[in-house]
């Protein structure tokens, strides 16, 4: 599955899934509801947020850019799909809105990014604050709720044993897998992050897969937005705030490297998890969520000093 | 084309090109040959890098033709010189140290399987096949380019290039940087190349290995082709003298040495 030989890639989700393991029985031990299936299900449930704008941010920083919009994308998304709803649409009419608004949004973040040539942290930075704007004023800043259950029950309800947006999550997962992996976007991407000149050189138009990459990028926040509103069955304009330092943490801490060139899929979904896992035990811990805060702080720094020290000793011995 | 040898499959006639008042190359003519190593030398400012970016496409002749197995351009484009064969080595500019072997070789190329997936192993079974051909060692062929040594990233740079359909090859300046061995290996690539039949077109500053594998030298000073000699039948302190004025090139024309 993971063909492109990159044997620091599976030693990092070797480790990862090491620490969550020790992590869960830790927490097993120091609470006896953790391991309960109530709470375990729980677990999944929270991590969906964080992993499904983790996937599209693991491919947009392996392509070498940065999005700072999900959060902003996802409220606005929910804000579409609840005026829609209110507006009498059928459900599946306002998730098509939503989704489609996404996908604008990455278009302009991307079109901005290749043909303009502004660094991404800045364009997305912008569009970060125009589409939160956008949304206050589409919303006039009440949140916007109560709709159908066909749509509610895309976040609340089930299927099987597992939420709807854990089964959702992890289809969306295994496609950026097979993405990033086994398809030539999936190189492309890999290949512009390492070094978009080769890129170029090669005959691929890098501008096509730089918007393809921050639409995916959206389409993913977008679903989250989606995941958002129904759980909650309410648009709330100031929704996902922050949700693209978690995202971006996600991806980090799962080993896909800052500089871009490479990324795990498999790493962030872990990585996911693990956040989820050690918020989760903190909380039944009772242990107040500020040092949650500095704690997942700490894990992050600590995981992207482990990757660039081992990444230094890789570039070192090829010189 | 009085040689009555093989006939050419690159040929150059009265190239000049000016940035604003200075002549960057001065009515160059030349002509490639396949299976040969023709080096180009001179000194810095001497116009190898911009001969070099006539050829690839990058700049525009402002005079002559280039002419490539019969088919006549005044001026290439990046897209034109690679699908007439043309291929310009630049390591660093063609590799993703990130991604491993097989990917860089195939890169903007890949095999598909199943119109959307990359068929990986039609892929590595190609790569093994082609740096067999070219006999280039890799440690294997899934590790990240950036773990191998210099040399072997440049042969991979060269295996690439002809992957990617090239038959006359540029190398810049392949071994700047790199240790003795590291260059040796560069070096016997080069042999095979030639061996199979492909066209090279070194530039280099390190005149002792291009004497060990040049079949010919053209030297330019001051953006002409002042001589044009078969590598056997000269020497350093004649190309030296050659590069840097002390001695004068053939008058006018340029001498044909091309040929066998």
């Amino acid at each position: 599955m993971f063909s492109s030989g990159n044997y620091r890639r599976f030693r990092t989700q070797g480790l990862l899934l090491l620490a969550l393991s020790g992590l869960m029985i830790i927490m097993s031990f120091s609470s006896p509801y953790f391991m309960k299936w109530d709470n375990l299900r729980n677990i999944l449930d929270q991590s969906t947020l964080n992993i499904l704008v983790g996937v599209g941010m693991t491919l947009v920083i392996c392509a070498g850019g940065i999005d700072l919009s999900v959060g902003a994308v996802a409220a606005l998304v929910g804000a579409v799909m609840g005026l829609a709803m209110h507006a009498g649409y059928s459900p599946y009419l306002a998730i098509a809105a939503g989704l489609m608004v996404a996908v604008l949004s990455g278009l302009v973040n991307g079109g901005l990014t290749a043909y303009l040539r502004i660094t991404p942290f800045i364009v997305t930075l912008a569009s970060l604050s125009i589409i939160r704007g956008l949304t206050l004023i589409i919303t006039g800043a009440i949140p916007i709720s109560s709709f159908p259950s066909t749509f509610t029950g895309l976040g609340s309800g089930s299927l099987g044993i597992f939420p709807a947006p854990v089964v959702l999550t992890a289809l969306v997962a295994a496609a950026g897998s097979v993405l990033l992996n086994l398809t030539p976007s999936g190189y492309y991407f890999q290949a512009m992050g390492g070094n978009e000149e080769a890129l170029r050189r090669s005959g691929i138009s890098v501008p096509r897969y730089k918007i393809l990459v921050y639409v995916l990028s959206a389409f993913c926040a977008g679903l989250a937005g989606l995941v958002l509103t129904a759980r909650l069955n309410c648009a709330d304009p100031t929704a996902g705030y922050m949700l693209e330092m978690d995202a971006i943490a996600t991806a980090v801490l799962g080993g896909t490297s800052m500089r871009g060139g490479q990324g795990s899929m498999a790493g962030t979904v872990i990585a996911g998890l693990l956040l989820a896992v050690l918020r989760n035990g903190l909380t039944i811990n009772s242990i107040a969520s500020y040092y949650q805060q500095v704690l997942v702080g700490v894990i992050i720094l600590a995981a992207v000093v482990i990757s660039e020290l081992r990444s230094n000793r890789v570039e070192e011995a090829a010189l | 084309m009085e040689t009555n040898g093989p006939a050419p499959v690159l040929s150059l006639f009265g190239i000049s090109k000016s940035f604003g008042n200075i002549q960057a190359l001065n009515r160059v003519s030349l002509e490639v040959f396949s299976g040969q190593v023709l080096a180009l030398v001179g000194d810095n400012g001497a116009g190898k890098s911009t001969l070099i970016k006539i050829l690839s496409g990058v700049y525009a002749a402002d005079a002559g033709e280039i002419h490539i197995r019969g088919q006549v351009f005044k001026h290439l484009t990046p897209g034109r010189a690679l699908r007439s064969g043309i291929t310009t080595v630049y390591q660093d500019l063609s590799l993703v140290n990130g991604r491993d072997v097989v990917s860089n070789v195939f890169l903007g190329k890949e095999y598909r399987k199943a119109r959307y997936f990359i068929d990986r192993r039609r892929m590595e079974k190609d790569t093994r096949r082609l740096l067999d051909q070219l006999h280039i060692n890799l440690p294997s062929l899934k590790v990240p380019v950036g773990s191998l040594s210099g040399g072997q990233r440049q042969a991979l740079a060269v295996a690439r290039a002809i992957h990617q359909g090239g038959k006359i090859i540029v190398l810049d300046e392949p071994t700047a940087a790199m240790g003795i061995s590291e260059s040796q290996q560069v070096m016997a690539l080069i042999g095979n190349l030639r061996k199979q039949g492909y066209a090279v077109i070194l530039v280099s500053h390190h005149l002792p290995q291009v004497f060990a594998v040049a079949d010919r030298l053209c030297i330019m000073r001051h953006g002409s082709l002042v001589a044009d000699l078969p590598t056997g039948s000269t020497n350093l302190e004649e190309v030296v003298a050659l590069m840097t004025g002390l001695k004068a090139g053939p008058p006018s024309e340029v001498r044909k040495a091309a040929g066998n």
